[in-house]
């Protein structure tokens, strides 16, 4: 049974209760359902995490700008081709300091996502992004953003406005930024399409959201011709929060309560804004150049490979 | 019967070894022919693959090729297995069968006795996949031209990200990056040259960024694969869609250069850095 059907069943014997009147009774119930989820939602499988990553009620990066800033007014356009609306971004203000938020939006039905195009940015959203960046380096804000993209769109458009080309600016343009950067992955981080705006100080995950190369289904695709295995190539791609914590990806977890974030929604928004806040406080410590040379080291270390010794073949 | 197909097969083998069939307009060339037009169609200009080191050979003046970083190679950090086995079998028959550690090739020379330090991929290696190791190869050389002052010249010839390294290798699109941006900062020119295919995570990382981008004739540059876009839209495509003519044309390569004349193109472009 994977978390899907188990959140069912709880959502099941929670109206159950809301039937009867019989508080002794209910009480009972309400204690039972509380077991049943510490028992059912505790150890997650990656593939359950790919889920509740996905989920149709899972906070979107408009609901935790909402939250976490005291205010917040949304900037649009590349100045170039156009306002790609799967991208939001502005200006905002988190316990006094002042921001730059980009964030990729989900949209929470069929319509929102049709405006949204699902979270898949053409390049003229990463260049809106670059363009925000660069504006953010030039008052000296911080800059947050936020991650939740299946990946970057792949159509003709898009191939032809260059989608290669703005999320390798994107790569290049943010190791060179001299303000402290903070990346978010809020549900899916999609390959290059959330690496372009991820290339950060710190990169934060919340718990149950993903970061791979590629879908699990594409993975399954590939590994075993077979896109019904695409829970299995979940658990081998090494995507959760948890795996990447192990290579040292990320910088940190932001805990979501039992169930996933949708579970509780302000909790979420809080332990993030706290996070940030953290993250923030640090980083304001050190200059332009410190930022600027530490990310590039940072990123300069990923990767594992062996000493090669030609007398061996 | 002996001797009928005794002759067969030496006229097999002998149509094999003389004959190349060229990949776009299919006629049969002389092996010889083929090879002293670098393997380039006499016919139609189609560029077929060529490895690295026939490459650094057609780049670099006489004696002045010194490799660097040749002791890198991949480890199977996720335990990779798929249909076909082990990362670390294939990787390692790979290193056997092509007799280098990575999908790149590193090293100096001078170029019409222009100093400068090259990274040439491999399509051979894995696809020309980007993992660890051939991140931190171009990172390297990219370091040694800031260090050195000297210009860098990277040749693609990739599928993409290495998918048997996983985010390991996303985080490659990343640390090259941020290898090429340095160079900024010490003025240093950096030329991209993308070889027929430059495709995904390549293509969307230090491929793109040059502070030329040059490009052979008819190479494939592409982002997304045809067959995921033509699901996605759910039409045919133009058929120079994503070739180098297609991306001179919409503004993402300066140039387009025949392979016999990638040599004197590069020294030509990189003697204005000089002046
Ligand atoms: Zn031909």
């Amino acid at each position: 049974m994977n978390i899907l059907a188990k959140e069912r069943k709880v959502r099941e014997l929670e109206s159950k209760i809301d039937e009867l009147g019989n508080k002794e009774v209910t009480n009972k119930l309400k204690l039972e359902i509380e077991n049943y989820k510490i028992e059912a939602m505790t150890n997650l499988t990656s593939w359950d995490r790919v889920l509740l990553a996905r989920h149709q009620l899972r906070p979107t990066a408009k609901e935790y700008i909402e939250y976490i800033c005291d205010d917040f007014v949304e900037l649009h356009g590349d100045r170039l081709f156009r306002d790609d609306k799967s991208i939001i971004g502005g200006i905002g203000t988190i316990n006094g300091n002042i921001v730059t938020i980009i964030a990729q939006q989900k949209g929470k039905n069929l319509d929102e996502n049709l405006k949204r195009n699902f979270a898949m940015p053409h390049p003229e959203g990463y260049r809106k992004a670059l363009r925000l960046m660069k504006q953010a380096e030039k008052f000296r804000r911080p800059i947050i953003t936020l991650i939740d993209t299946p990946g970057a769109y792949p159509g003709l458009e898009a191939e032809e406005r260059g989608q290669g080309e703005a999320i390798a600016r994107n790569l290049l343009e943010m190791s060179n930024l001299t303000v402290p950067t903070i990346a978010v992955i809020i549900g899916e981080g999609g390959s290059g399409g959330a690496l372009a705006l991820g290339v950060t100080n710190k990169m934060l995950m919340l718990e149950n959201s993903i970061y791979s190369i590629l879908s699990p289904e594409g993975y399954a695709t590939i590994l075993w011709k077979d896109v019904s295995l695409a829970n299995e190539a979940a658990e081998v791609m090494k995507l959760t929060s948890y795996d990447l914590e192990d290579f040292e990806i990320i910088d940190r977890i932001i805990k979501e309560p039992l169930g996933g974030a949708h579970f509780n929604k302000t909790k979420t928004f809080q332990n993030t804004k706290q996070a940030i806040l953290e993250e923030l406080y640090q980083l304001r410590k050190l200059t332009g150049e410190e930022l600027r040379d530490s990310r590039m080291e940072k990123y300069r270390k990923f990767g594992f490979f062996q000493r090669f010794n030609y007398d061996n073949l | 019967m002996a001797w009928y197909s005794e002759t067969t097969t030496a006229k097999k083998k002998s149509k094999k070894d003389l004959w190349v069939k060229c990949k776009k307009c299919h006629s049969h060339i002389y092996k010889s022919e083929w090879e002293e037009n670098l393997n380039v169609c006499p016919n139609c200009n189609y560029h077929g693959s060529i490895t690295s080191y026939e490459r650094i050979n057609l780049l670099f003046d006489k004696n002045t090729f010194e490799e660097l970083f040749n002791n890198i190679s991949p480890i199977d950090s996720l335990k990779f297995n798929d249909l076909k086995g082990s990362y670390k079998d294939k990787y390692e028959a790979t290193i056997k069968k092509t007799g280098i550690s990575e999908a790149v090739v590193t090293g100096r020379g001078k170029i019409n006795g222009i100093p400068a330090i090259v990274a040439v991929m491999d399509f051979r290696f894995l696809g020309g996949s980007l993992g660890s190791g051939t991140g931190e190869k171009i990172l390297q050389a990219a370091n040694y031209a800031y260090d050195n002052n000297l210009p860098y010249i990277v040749f693609s010839a990739s599928g993409g990200a290495r998918m048997q390294e996983g985010i390991l290798s996303l985080m490659q699109m990343a640390k090259t990056c941020a290898g090429v941006a340095r160079l900024n900062k010490k003025n240093i020119p950096y030329i991209s040259v993308l070889i027929n295919p430059t495709t995904g995570g390549v293509s969307a990382s230090y491929a793109m960024v040059g502070d030329l981008n040059i490009s052979e004739p008819g190479a494939l540059i592409a982002f997304a694969g045809r067959r995921v876009i033509e699901q996605t839209i759910g039409e045919k495509l133009p058929d120079d869609f994503q070739t180098s003519e297609y991306l001179r044309e919409h503004g993402f390569i300066d140039s387009i250069v025949n392979r016999k004349d990638m040599k004197d193109y590069l020294s030509n472009v990189l003697s204005f850095y000089n002046r």
